[in-house]
């Protein structure tokens, strides 16, 4: 690291100037500009919400949540036990018997159009609860998060009658009652991916958010309860692993959701053995985007750094293996350093934030340890040098060069801003190295030649691949991995598969 | 037939006089007489080998089972089937990995051309066939009635090849400049355990999906009669399906299943068991966690769900061997 962010105030020093190109100076200086919290209402202490009420937890045990970007507390969460747990299958399992699999599609269809509604109208709360729990820009969550999420409810709604059609007539019957265990990078976006389906499909569900990131999936349950929806039909148990591992372990529970790490993944398929318990997998990736030189290469860095930057680098998507054809390495890492001197690091509420807060301080302890081992290994590592709030939990945009296939950094999943970049000379040796992986989920190819990237697509071993972009969502396109990314898809007819049993 | 049976011994001295024989009663039987000696002509016996990358191949452990037939037929009353073990599984599924991008690459109608090949060729070897399920305990008429519906459904899924990626792909409409389409793709190498009964309808009704939608295959052979997969085996060798796309190992299940559960290279597993295995098929799930497996286990169909086109063929096998791509494609000028 050397030189440059000398003079550029919007990019102020940490002592270890950066090797930038360009010196934006004062006209890169931007007053702040906060979202204001003040219309936002976080309770004091949130309950578990079962059979339609908001229940004490048996254990009597409630954990905090806190603001990464302040480590200040938000609320206490009730802490569901294997009892609590429990009553949410019991209640879900009542739900279904009852009302939810009863009514006809038509209807189920209005109750999941009035969540989507709902989402839209409490979008600005959302979107600040989003930030403050998990730290992501608030860009992103009243851009990205909060909007996708009501579209999903959207989209699966007009399913719910016209199941019959998805599956070449075949009859599709509801599996019961899914547990859905979500992570916290998109903790609002990752319920509505879970519950629309299940719901269209006519099932019933007991979710648990993340520890970390908990409050959204309960004001998602307190729209649930004023879009009025059957009790039971959504019920959501807060906790850690042990209120997950309780609900794997359920007997009453016919499908399993889960979206995470692939460690965990692989426990809950073992768990899952021998039972007849559904179950989908949506775990890491460790994505190529491979970049052509024939490539829009301007348009390429944006989605460079949407690709790896977006939401901190915690998308189990994120385009985190960077292959640059040899003809084109210099001139990208000279853009790639200039665009990344534009990215603001702070405060998530700031409008004009880029990266936002490592959403816990475990999280930001691994990305710590892996970068380390990087400049361990030999790579060449460059950092944004940018001023580090003292409070809370930060990572500057880095990449690293010099990078072999074989190092951690290129073979493990960071989920942290944190690229690897290596090269390639033919179209074949960029199929070899991209797939070069136990991952699968998803991949980034970018050139002008259209044919080139029908061909790539076909090679590639991932769920998606995106041509000339990169963290591309839409509900309607199903999404999911290849491989040890997991099994399953959400979104789009293909998804609906996850939640019912054809004929 | 008399002196069928005369031949059958002396080409296999050996087998007279294993275990599981009844040689006394042999011996009686079986001796020639010293006219037919002279004007006699003696049978020569197929060894049965594993059918491993095009090739038949016996097992590296050197170990056999033997195979009993109930007296009629062309083989001797003993025969030798390989008894595959955890090596030859190991072996099979690289030379199944090494297959598979070649399969998959080539076009629909080609793969269904082969399939309908495939058909032909089992057609024309029916009397074999039925002989072998014959020898295997079967009735005549419930063998020829097998034989038929796997060549029937051979030719279902020959038809089939071509359709698959119609009917399971789908135009996404997203929002942007971008068209969104989703595919099917193989997952690669499917490791299969086909079912002891019907030993030729549930293995042909379990390799075809997982062909026709690109996949190759590495499956164990009904551990109760071995001898008709392998029969089986020299239709797929004549029928111009490319070696290692199908590999058929003989030997019992439980030994080589937990093989082809944990193999890193094999993407998705199959195994259909008899009610006794439950410990079994939750051990094959939860070693298939270690590599997120696709895996499914699952009971013994009925014969009559075999034989039914509903049930024992059809869209929802097709639909198990098939992992979804989504592309975003750019959109402008």
């Amino acid at each position: 690291m050397s030189d440059i962010t000398k003079g550029a105030p919007g990019v102020p020093q940490a002592g270890t100037p950066a090797s930038f190109a360009l010196d934006f100076g004062k006209a890169w200086e931007y007053a702040p500009a906060p979202e204001s919290p003040d219309h936002v209402k976080i309770a004091p202490k949130y309950e578990l919400f079962i059979g339609g009420k908001w229940t004490a937890p048996q254990s009597k045990k409630y954990f905090d949540t806190v603001n990464p970007a302040t480590e200040q507390k938000l609320a206490e969460v009730a802490e569901a036990s294997a009892a609590d747990v429990d009553a949410a299958v019991v209640a879900a399992r009542t739900a279904f018997e009852k009302y939810w699999a009863k009514m006809p599609g038509k209807e189920r269809a209005k109750y999941i159009f009035r969540i989507a509604r709902a989402i839209q109208e409490k979008a600005r709360e959302l979107a600040i609860v989003e930030t403050m729990d998990g730290g992501k820009p608030i860009k992103e969550s009243r851009d990205f998060d909060i909007p996708t999420a009501a579209a999903h409810f959207f989209y699966h709604a007009g399913w719910a009658d016209k199941l019959e059609y998805a599956f070449h007539g075949r009859k599709a019957r509801p599996l019961g009652v899914a547990g859905q265990i979500i992570p916290w990078n998109f903790p609002f976006l990752m319920a509505a991916w879970k519950i629309a389906p299940a719901l269209a499909c006519g099932n019933t569900v007991v979710l648990k958010p993340a520890e970390t990131t908990p409050l959204t999936a309960l004001l998602l349950a307190q729209i649930i309860e004023e879009c009025e929806l059957p009790p039971g039909v959504v019920n959501i148990v807060t906790g850690a692993g042990a209120t997950g591992a309780a609900l794997v372990d359920h007997p009453g529970i016919d499908k399993i959701a889960f979206t995470g790490s692939t460690a965990v993944g692989k426990r809950i398929q073992r768990a899952v053995a021998g039972t007849k318990k559904r179950l989908t997998l949506e775990l890491g990736g460790k994505a190529a985007n491979i970049v052509f030189a024939d490539a829009p290469i301007d348009q390429a860095i944006e989605g460079i750094v949407s690709g790896i930057f977006f939401n901190q680098g915690h998308v189990c998507c994120a385009g985190s293996r960077l292959l640059l054809e040899e003809s084109v390495h210099d001139v990208v890492i000279r853009k790639l350093k200039d665009r990344m001197a534009t990215m603001r690091l702070g405060d998530p509420l700031d409008k004009n934030t880029d990266i936002g807060a490592i959403n816990s301080k475990a999280q930001l302890e691994r990305i710590k340890e892996l970068v380390a081992s990087g400049e361990l290994e030999g790579a060449e590592r460059h950092s944004l040098a940018c001023t580090i709030p003292e409070k809370g939990y930060w990572f500057p945009p880095t990449f690293f060069t010099n990078a072999g296939q074989a190092f951690r950094i290129a073979r493990e999943e960071i989920f942290g801003p944190v690229l690897t970049i290596m090269t390639f000379r033919t179209p074949d040796e960029a199929i070899e190295k991209a797939n070069n992986t136990m991952y699968g989920l998803s991949a980034g190819v970018w050139t002008d030649k259209g044919s080139k990237i029908f061909h790539m697509a076909t090679q590639l071993k991932a769920g998606v691949v995106w041509g000339d972009t990169f963290n591309k969502f839409d509900p309607s396109s199903p999404f999911g991995g290849f491989k040890e990314s997991g099994f399953g898809r959400e979104g789009g007819r293909q998804g609906l598969g996850a939640y019912v049993e054809v004929e | 037939m008399e002196k069928k049976r005369t031949q059958v011994e002396e080409g296999a001295p050996a087998s007279a006089a294993s275990p599981g024989v009844k040689t006394g009663e042999l011996a009686v039987r079986d001796v020639p007489s010293s006219t037919d000696v002279a004007s006699a002509r003696v049978r020569v016996n197929k060894a049965y080998k594993m059918y491993v990358g095009g090739a038949f191949v016996r097992s590296e452990s050197g170990r056999y089972t033997q195979v009993h037939g109930n007296g009629a037929g062309a083989d001797p009353e003993t025969v030798n089937v390989p008894r595959g073990s955890r090596k030859d599984v190991r072996d099979a599924v690289l030379v199944a990995k090494n297959a598979a991008d070649k399969w998959a690459a080539r076009s629909a109608y080609n793969r269904g051309q082969i399939l309908y090949r495939l058909a032909e060729v089992t057609e024309s070897r029916t009397p074999e066939l039925v002989e072998s399920l014959v020898r295997a305990g079967s009735s005549p008429a419930d063998a020829a009635r097998e034989v038929a519906a796997a060549v029937d459904r051979t030719v279902f899924y020959a038809g089939f090849c071509d359709k698959i990626s119609s009917l399971f792909s789908s135009h996404n409409p997203v929002s942007g400049p971008h068209f969104g389409f989703t595919i099917p793709n193989p997952m690669g190498v499917v490791g299969v355990v086909a079912p002891d009964a019907p030993s030729l309808l549930g293995l042909v009704s379990t390799i075809l999906p997982i062909i026709a939608t690109s996949n190759v295959v590495v499956a164990t052979a009904s551990e109760t009669d071995p001898r008709t997969a392998i029969v089986w085996s020299e239709c797929l060798a004549t029928s111009d399906l490319p070696g290692g796309v199908v590999n058929i190992l003989t030997g019992q299940a439980a030994e080589l299943a937990p093989q082809l559960a944990k193999h890193r290279e094999v993407m998705a597993f199959d195994g259909t068991f008899g009610p006794k295995a439950t410990e079994l098929r939750a051990e094959l799930e939860r070693l298939g966690a270690d590599s997120v497996k696709r895996v499914k286990t699952r009971s013994n169909l009925s014969t009559g769900e075999w034989f039914d086109d509903r049930k024992g063929q059809g869209i929802a096998w097709v639909e198990r061997y098939i992992e979804s791509k989504t592309v975003w494609h750019p959109v402008g000028v």
